[in-house]
């Protein structure tokens, strides 16, 4: 085994660790303190790490469990991840975690944080109000009190008492591992053969239950052994993926894209590790308000307000000299396909290919989808783009 | 809801409202109004008519629309040109009523918005619906975020947020839209004016604990909020209105009367009941009438508190005009934490005397339905009162399969029936 695939190969342990035993060890070494978990698309991990959490992003079940429980509890038309997600706690798979955020992203993940109430009255948990409104004086200082109420909430739980040296820290500790990701999507941005779109997905994803200062040294590591890794150049089409931010596909899709001739080369599958765009500038609360509403990405479920819908989109295309755009959206999550019709208008303004899929965390069938990207791939060689 | 001939007089007097409304509308340009699209739950209702501005409710359109028979072709339009099947049909039905020509229930044009005013209130896909059609109408947005009572209750904290971006973000863009400065003593007038309405509208819910009850709370409850929820409220109209609907239904009561049905009035109240969920609107009378023929009668819903809880001590107050505002917008139903929802329907099944409760799950909608099924099985516990579960939608008729909810309505009831006669026995 290359020390690259050993490195992959612990990424996708973490990964696949449904059972959280990670969280489980963690919590061992550090007797007394709480495990967080967070629904995507993000949370201010920085504050949980600096009252002594650990964060850790919950993505469902993915194609792993069986879901028989959580069905009972969602009609067939919502997506799939708060299902398996349900399932996964009341079978005790997330037993460890003290406490659960949702942050507000969509009625499906508002109505969880409902349901987790009444259903686990014992658990900590806790919606996310994030701001909608990008004035500091306004959506900021809002979002500033919400984070002040998590962190008294927490510290009645037993987390430790905010103190401005640990936010501090954390912040810094947050940023470094931003840098980490950012060299990474560099790296798949300018080498894509050297570092697949789905290796990257397990480096970020490896960090769901790891503190920033554990992830920032695997994605070190991730990063050297892939610049000294031997491989062969592709000839493949540059896409980005775009709407698959909360319920993620499996694995395998993002593999097919890759066979069906695709470099992968932005998406926003872990949107939440790359929410803000660069790193989170000062010390403290307001710090981390501040660089949500300056800084948050464009996503489906952050409001366009005075900017042009889709603009963000076609700059990252640019910025990443992308062919063209594939839209994953998973079935039945309205903020994704509610906003997709805008942002292929914006494609077609600028001429840029797209073609669409929906696929759900436990999607098992990927020939059509293969065949689909394959065809798309195709067009874009044979026709440079043309929507 | 009846045929003209049978109406009541408050029936009649808010078709008037209604028309003379629209009328108002397809005439704004000439008259020189400025337009302004907003969203029934959370709505500033009273603001804006102290700015003296025509409001439109993209949803109301949706669910006329619906009752009109439109709306599978205006879906069809939308999905046409790209939206997706699995979202809120409530979008792509206007969506699809726009590019047909907007034109609105009365059969005239309406008039494109001046300013979207996108009140973000208990439901996500609200802001989406609005940046879709500012891509539409290049006008200006103003949102006003709502937060969520997740916690069940209002804190400072959520109450000044709303106030400090009524001041700083609603009120400046509603100055610069029609040219004159907000008056706040117009603005508790208006006020003054609701709270009136509010009261009558509380009497005329709560007559619903006599049996029988002299009105449906559900069914004909959604004609007795399309004034209060829609662009009336604050108006001497809407206070006429509600004034003469409560006396016609004090008079039911003095009678010993049910509620009116389409069908004329019910005569034989069997079974009472509590609603969850939005009502279906494309096939609205026969979804009703397999209620009352059978002699169900609802006492109480949910879905008529999605513009206001009022019946739970709620009133626009003029003494704080804004924080009031900002009371109103946090407190509407689909603003509620799941398990306040379900405080609320038990609150509903107990205080009603309810034998049963039913939810009617839309698949359009996940700011209602997502939970349900567990709210299901609460509430059976918590009151010991069997629940029955529908599903169907708000304005697409393919989901809307007539004997299948028949069937279930009907093995609903006779359950209940059943369990009637054992208890009585
Ligand atoms: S997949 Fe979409 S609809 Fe479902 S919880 Fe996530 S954001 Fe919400
Ligand atoms: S999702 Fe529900 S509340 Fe939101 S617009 Fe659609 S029907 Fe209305």
């Amino acid at each position: 085994m290359t020390p690259f695939d050993a490195l992959m190969a612990r990424a996708r342990e973490a990964v696949d660790d449904r059972h959280l035993d990670r969280v489980r060890a963690w919590k061992q070494e550090h007797p007394g303190a709480l495990a967080i978990g967070h629904m995507p698309i993000y949370s201010p991990r920085p504050l949980l790490e600096a009252i002594g959490c650990l964060p850790v992003a919950v993505f469902g079940g993915g194609d792993q469990i069986d879901v028989i429980r959580g069905d009972a509890y969602f009609q067939s038309y919502i997506c799939h991840i708060p299902r398996s997600t349900i399932e996964l706690a009341l079978h005790g798979d997330l037993a460890p975690l003290d406490g659960m955020v949702f942050p507000a992203i969509c009625d499906v993940i508002r109505n969880l944080g409902g349901m987790w109430k009444m259903l686990f009255p014992e658990k900590w948990s806790g919606y996310l109000d994030l701001p909608q409104n990008f004035d500091h004086q306004l959506g900021g200082a809002f979002y500033a009190s919400e984070l002040r109420r998590f962190a008294r909430e927490l510290e009645a739980r037993g987390a430790k008492p905010l103190e401005p040296n640990a936010l501090a820290r954390a912040i810094a500790e947050e940023n470094a591992r931003r840098a980490a990701i950012f060299e990474l999507d560099a790296l798949r941005r300018d080498e894509p053969w050297r570092l697949r779109a789905s290796e990257a997905y397990l480096a970020v994803r490896a960090g769901s239950a790891m503190t920033a200062v554990e992830h920032t040294e695997l994605l070190r590591s991730i990063l050297a052994a892939a610049r000294a890794r031997t491989v062969r150049k592709l000839d493949n089409v540059r896409v980005v993926v775009v709407g698959a931010f909360c319920e993620q596909p499996p694995i395998d899709l993002i593999v097919t894209l890759e066979r069906a001739g695709c470099d992968i080369v932005a998406d926003d599958l872990q949107l939440g590790m790359r929410m803000i765009e660069g790193p989170i500038e000062g010390e403290t609360i307001e710090a981390l308000a501040r660089a949500y509403i300056d800084r948050g990405a464009a996503t489906a479920s952050r409001y366009i307000g005075d900017l042009v819908k889709g603009r963000a989109l076609i700059e990252r295309v640019r910025a990443h000299r992308a062919e063209g755009v594939v839209f994953a959206a998973a079935s039945f999550c309205d903020p994704a396909l509610l906003d997709q019709p805008m942002l292929e208008t914006a494609l077609q303004r600028e001429g840029i290919a797209f073609t669409t899929l929906k696929y759900s965390e436990n999607t098992g069938q990927f020939q059509t989808i293969r065949e689909q990207a394959g065809a798309f791939s195709d067009s874009v060689k044979l026709w440079g783009g043309a929507a | 809801m009846t045929t003209d001939g049978n109406r009541d007089a408050s029936q009649k007097r808010q078709k008037a409202m209604i028309s003379d409304h629209f009328a108002k509308l397809s005439r704004a340009k000439e008259d020189g109004k400025k337009v302004v699209y907003t969203f029934v739950p959370g709505n500033l209702t009273e603001l804006l008519s102290a700015f003296d501005v025509l409001p439109v409710l993209p949803e109301i359109n949706a669910l006329q629309s619906g009752m009109r028979g439109r709306s599978g072709k205006y879906i069809a339009e939308a999905e046409k040109s790209g939206h997706s099947e699995d979202v809120c049909t409530y979008v792509k039905c206007d969506l699809g009523m726009l590019k047909s020509g907007n034109i609105g229930p009365t059969g005239e044009k309406l008039p494109p918005p001046d300013l979207l005013l996108l009140s973000y209130t208990g439901c996500f896909t609200f802001m989406k619906w609005f940046e879709l059609l500012r891509e539409e109408y290049q006008c200006p947005v103003v949102m006003l975020q709502v937060p969520y009572q997740a916690e069940g209750e209002i804190t400072p904290e959520m109450r000044k947020y709303v106030v400090d971006q009524l001041r700083n973000e609603v009120i400046p863009a509603l100055e610069r839209l029609t040219g004159t400065k907000y008056d706040e003593d117009k603005l508790r007038e208006k006020m003054k004016l609701s709270a009136r309405a509010e009261d009558d509208l509380v009497a005329v819910w709560e007559s619903a604990r006599h049996k029988p009850s002299p009105v449906d709370g559900y069914f004909g409850g959604v004609y007795y909020t399309g004034p209060i929820f829609s662009s009336f409220r604050g108006s001497q109209d809407a206070v006429e209105y509600y004034r003469e609907l409560r006396e016609e239904v004090e008079a039911r009561i003095a009678r010993g009367e049910g509620p009116t049905t389409p069908d004329g009035p019910l005569g034989n109240e069997r079974y009472r009941l509590v609603v969850e969920g939005p009502p279906n609107w494309t096939n609205f009378f026969d979804f009703w009438r397999m209620f009352s023929r059978e002699g169900a009668v609802v006492v109480a819903s949910t879905y008529t508190r999605v513009g206001g809880l009022y019946d739970r001590g709620f009133r626009h107050s003029p003494d704080n005009p804004l924080e009031s505002l900002a009371d109103y917008c946090l407190g509407c139903y689909t603003n509620l934490s799941l398990p306040k929802r379900l405080d609320l329907l038990e609150h509903y099944v107990k205080e009603y005397s309810a034998d049963g409760f039913l939810i009617n799950s839309v698949k359009s909608c996940n700011s209602f339905s997502v939970g349900q099924l567990l709210m299901l099985r609460e509430l059976e516990k918590r009151t010991g009162v069997p629940g029955g579960f529908i599903e169907s939608d708000l304005v697409d008729p393919r989901y809307f399969g007539k004997a299948n909810i028949e069937n279930r309505v009907q093995s609903y009831l006779q359950m209940l029936a059943a369990r009637m006669q054992r208890r009585a026995s």
